[in-house]
């Protein structure tokens, strides 16, 4: 039986009344990642890179398309880093600004990474989600489709897409947004198979709450977990996926650049010494892939405690 | 000279939240071939207890106090020592037999194991004292069902295995955590008379722990009733039943409907089960019970032995509780 | 006599096994979880239903509930029968349908707070209902139900599994459906919070007028809670009567089994007491026996049992069991 009424409202007495505000597996989750060393610092390393990349321009000398002249045909001997010209990262072989290079790579990198990320967040949940859920015929067309989509060489389709569309960075994204929700589809649908199968799905459905709700409401909030860490993990492939691309000499196109394009180009400066254009790229690139690898570990462990 | 003595255990555990007291101060005394209850719900301690005397506590677990066995304290031995004690002396079987199972493994080689291990037998034999064992629990068929893996039997099967493996070193004690929770009433009619018969045959002494009163009462010589950690009363079974003299034991009683009898309206035990991590300095009981004193929540009241040989835990006289 | 509130007539549930490896054009097969069951409830009544794992008695509450499909038989509530509805139509019927689930934590969305959970059927159903007032009923029902109003920000985690079950109680009264179906909602509780929760279910079902279907394993539950008592094995009924009689004068075999193995918390009755220990396990449900699906256990099997189904006879005072061969035994009683 509950506690009597005298009880009970000595009880409310003595919790004030005040709504007690519950701590949701969102907050519990959060605690567990502050307390994760190597997560916290990969987070604050990204948030530097991001600052980086947002607001770097505000103290370079120098454009990123301008070229300095005095330093045209000499970079090798005279381009390295200095703050005396403004170049704090060196030249590139025309005589760009490095500094203002790497800003402006960093940030594309990056966005190609969170973009494609957010399209397989995105359309990769939601497809997954009504597939697993509504199960049936439905599911087999759906994940077959998923099937033969991934059996196509992603990377050969993409530079044939770059190729004949011509390079631009919209194709980079159709064609990077294209592959990269087919593994997150599978993913979810598998999460979705076990949590349809709880008791709250079935109750939800006695209840009479409309299919998409029940997806909506009960489902997706409690794949979020999953999708958050896989979304994080995502990201380093997609700049690694990029960057390849781009050292294909297929990405971006000039005056723009991305990390790969900077490390291709300096790649080619190793052998003369112009050690500068390639260790700031590949610097900003491996921090970068870090902490993000990093931080969806840290996810991981915060998000589904179970694992460990 | 008792059996197996366990005296003041304490077992805790580490965790993010601070330490818990899963058990607190535990004294009591098991005779050769008697039969003991542990009785409580979650969060008693009774599961903690037979782990701790089994050395199987989990790994931020770690106990304190004695449990005196063959006059040897079983708690501080290593491993390996602890290893030859429960192979050989004391067994337990668990609630979901399958977590003790090796699912890729036959059986016979899961028995045979065991035997050839410890008893030095060749596996020819072990197999055949393997086989003879599912037989004397009552598994039909036990020469070809030995080859089988065991996800092949049922659940009622299962927990028969499970036994068979626990005697097959005819263990002196044999711990039975929960072994019937998750059965039907049928089979659990069937492995308790099983284990009734098996006493009979090997004189094991056996502790059943348990939340099932039903199952104390038809099974068990002597009751200890725990929550919280400690013990609130012990007794022989007829007495602990028919004249109850904690508040906690006459609550549990009057809470659960009776085939055989119109219940009228159930009585309940107010609240929740204990939060382990926040009991009170006093009597853990204190916060749900009925006819709590002044004194129950901040004084912990003794583990008194009355002169009929019961002990409880209790500030309310004997009187005040029976009536 | 009043019109019954829910009345199963020869509703079957089957499944469909594929066997695994099989061609996928290979018939899968069929398993009958619920056989040709018939069963009436009056208003205001409480029907429990027994029976052990594998006897059909929690798909035949998701088939009057309406989340598994029913391959045979009526279902009428009300008068209305559930298979002819459309799906809008059994939709809106939901609401007059609520059910109360085993474990209380997983029938609790992790991600929602107790206040969205008990009003999500509202939400649902009475979409338009303004917010305070949702708060306003959520906050009554919670009272009513033995949980602080000022938790209802809190996540069910936070809460003993006791509590959970007075959540998942609240979130089906919401509504005052006319029916609650309980599977199984004492049986995850500890002993001391069982009987909070039975007498709780007990006082709203007097208070609200609710009809309820009490599923359990635990025929004292059951007992005490159930004007009517279904016995229920591999699917089928086998045996039906008032609570009192079944439990004092059970006439089917199996129901002479299933109370004698019941343990009772009496040292002293309990070990007077002859037991009938049923050997052996659960046939398969896939392969059940031909005719009566308890003969191979029953200890009164005979060849003819073997042949067909037997029928259910009706003894009287709406007392009716599925066995030719039915002799009154007091199981009880004969241990004094």
């Amino acid at each position: 039986m509950y506690p009597d009424k005298a009880k009970m409202e000595s009880l409310v007495e003595a919790t004030e009344l005040a709504e007690v505000r519950g701590r949701s597996l969102w907050s519990d989750a959060r605690a567990r990642f502050i307390r994760n060393k190597a997560a916290v610092g990969g987070l604050i390393i990204l948030i530097l890179i991001l600052a980086f990349s947002l607001f770097g321009q505000v103290f370079q000398a120098w454009s990123n398309e301008a070229i300095d002249w005095k330093l045209v045909g000499r970079v090798t001997q005279i381009g390295g880093p200095s703050f005396e010209n403004g170049h704090y990262f060196g030249a590139d072989d025309l005589g760009r600004d490095l500094y203002a290079r790497v800003v402006q790579g960093t940030g594309i990198s990056i966005m190609v990474g969170v973009v494609g990320s957010l399209v397989a967040v995105i359309v990769g949940t939601l497809y997954g989600a009504t597939a697993g859920y509504f199960g049936g015929r439905l599911d087999n067309i759906m994940m077959r489709t998923v099937d033969v989509l991934m059996s196509i060489p992603f990377m050969f389709v993409l530079i044939l897409m770059l190729v004949i569309w011509g390079r631009s960075i919209t194709m980079l994204f159709v064609g990077i947004g294209l592959i990269s929700w087919l593994d997150m589809a599978r993913i979810v649908r598998g999460q979705t198979l076990s949590i349809k199968n709880k008791e709250f799905v079935e109750t939800a459905v006695a209840i009479g709450v409309r299919p998409f709700t029940i997806i909506l409401r009960h489902i997706v909030p409690n794949l979020l977990g999953i999708v958050v860490v896989y979304a994080t993990l995502l990201i380093p492939g997609l700049i690694m996926a990029e960057s390849f691309i781009s050292f294909l000499g297929l990405g971006v196109q000039e005056p723009m650049t991305s990390l790969g394009a900077l490390i291709q180009g300096g790649s080619k400066q190793m052998l003369y010494g112009a050690w500068w254009q390639i260790a700031f790229p590949l610097f900003f690139f491996l921090a970068t892939l870090f902490a993000f690898t990093f931080v969806g570990d840290g996810l991981r462990d915060a998000l589904d405690p179970k694992d460990r | 000279m008792s059996l197996l003595e366990i005296k003041d255990l304490k077992v805790t555990f580490r965790t993010n939240d601070g330490p818990v007291n899963a058990v607190n101060g535990l004294s009591f005394t098991i005779d050769k071939g008697e039969t003991l209850a542990i009785v409580g719900e979650s969060g008693s301690g009774k599961s903690q207890t037979a782990f701790a005397a089994m050395g199987l506590l989990a790994q931020n677990g770690s106990a304190t106090g004695e449990v005196n066995w063959d006059g040897r304290n079983l708690i501080g031995l290593s491993q390996r020592q602890m290893n030859k004690v429960r192979s050989d002396q004391i067994a337990m079987i668990f609630q979901d037999p399958m977590t003790s199972l090796n699912p890729y493994m036959r059986i016979s080689d899961q028995m045979a194991e065991v035997l050839v291990q410890h008893k030095g037998m060749s596996k020819r034999d072990a197999i055949a004292e393997a086989t003879r064992m599912l037989d004397a629990v009552r598994i039909p068929d036990a020469a070809n069902r030995v080859r089988m893996y065991p996800h092949e039997f049922s659940g009622g099967m299962r927990q028969r295995v499970m036994i068979a493996m626990a005697l097959l070193c005819r263990p002196r004690l044999l711990i039975a955590d929960e072994p019937t929770t998750a059965l039907d009433v049928t089979v659990q009619a069937q492995i308790m008379q099983l284990l009734g018969d098996i006493r009979q045959e090997f004189g094991t002494a056996v502790i059943l722990i348990t939340h099932d009163l039903g199952v104390v009462a038809g099974f068990c010589d002597r009751t200890l009733v725990m929550y919280g950690g400690q013990i609130m009363e012990e007794g022989t079974t007829e007495e602990v039943f028919a004249q109850p003299r904690h508040p906690y034991t006459k609550g549990l009683l009057q809470a659960v409907p009776r085939l055989d009898r119109d219940d009228g309206d159930l009585q309940t035990i107010a609240g929740e089960p204990p939060d382990m991590s926040r009991l009170p300095a006093g009597c853990p009981f204190s916060p749900r019970c009925a006819t709590m004193l002044e004194q129950c929540p901040a004084v912990r009241p003794e583990l008194v032995t009355t002169s009929d040989g019961r002990r409880r835990a209790c500030h309310l006289s004997i009187e005040e509780v029976v009536q | 006599m009043t019109a019954p509130i829910l009345s199963v007539k020869d509703l079957s549930v089957t499944f469909d096994v594929r066997q695994q490896g099989a061609w996928p054009w290979t018939p899968a097969r069929k398993l009958h979880a619920v056989n040709k069951v018939n069963f009436d409830l009056k208003p205001g009544e409480c029907l429990g239903v027994v029976g052990e794992s594998g006897s059909g008695k929690s798909t035949l509450a998701r088939a009057i509930v309406g989340t598994v499909p029913t391959s045979g038989g009526q279902i009428l509530v009300d008068g209305r029968d559930l298979a002819s509805m459309s799906p809008e139509e059994r939709r809106v019927h939901r609401r007059d349908v609520q059910m109360v689930f085993q474990d209380p934590l997983a029938a609790l969305n992790p991600r929602m707070t107790v206040g969205e959970i008990i009003a999500e059927p509202l939400i649902t159903h009475e979409p338009n209902t303004p917010r305070a007032e949702v708060k306003k009923r959520v906050s009554e029902l919670m009272e009513r139900v033995g949980l602080l109003p000022n938790l209802i920000n809190r996540y069910p985690h936070e809460f003993s599994g006791g509590q959970c079950q007075r959540i998942g109680i609240a979130r089906a009264l919401i509504l005052r459906p006319k029916l609650l179906i309980c599977d199984e909602p004492v049986s995850a509780l500890d002993v001391s919070v069982q009987a909070q929760v039975v007498n709780l279910l007990m006082e709203l079902q007097r208070d609200f007028g609710l009809s309820m279907i009490f599923i359990a394993h635990d025929l004292s539950v059951v007992k005490h809670i159930s004007d009517e008592i279904v016995v229920m094995y591999l699917g089928t009924v086998m045996e039906q009567a008032n609570a009192r009689t079944l439990t004092t004068k059970p006439s089917h075999p199996y129901s002479q089994a299933l109370i004698s193995a019941v343990p009772i918390p009496d040292p002293v009755l309990e070990r007077a007491r002859p037991r009938a220990v049923i050997e052996g396990e659960l046939p398969s449900p896939l392969n059940p026996p031909s005719g009566c699906v308890f003969r191979t256990r029953c200890p009164k099997a005979q060849a003819s049992c073997a042949g067909d189904r037997p029928a259910l006879l009706d003894l009287g005072n709406d007392h009716t069991v599925a066995c030719p061969f039915h002799e009154e035994v007091d199981v009880l009683a004969a241990a004094v």
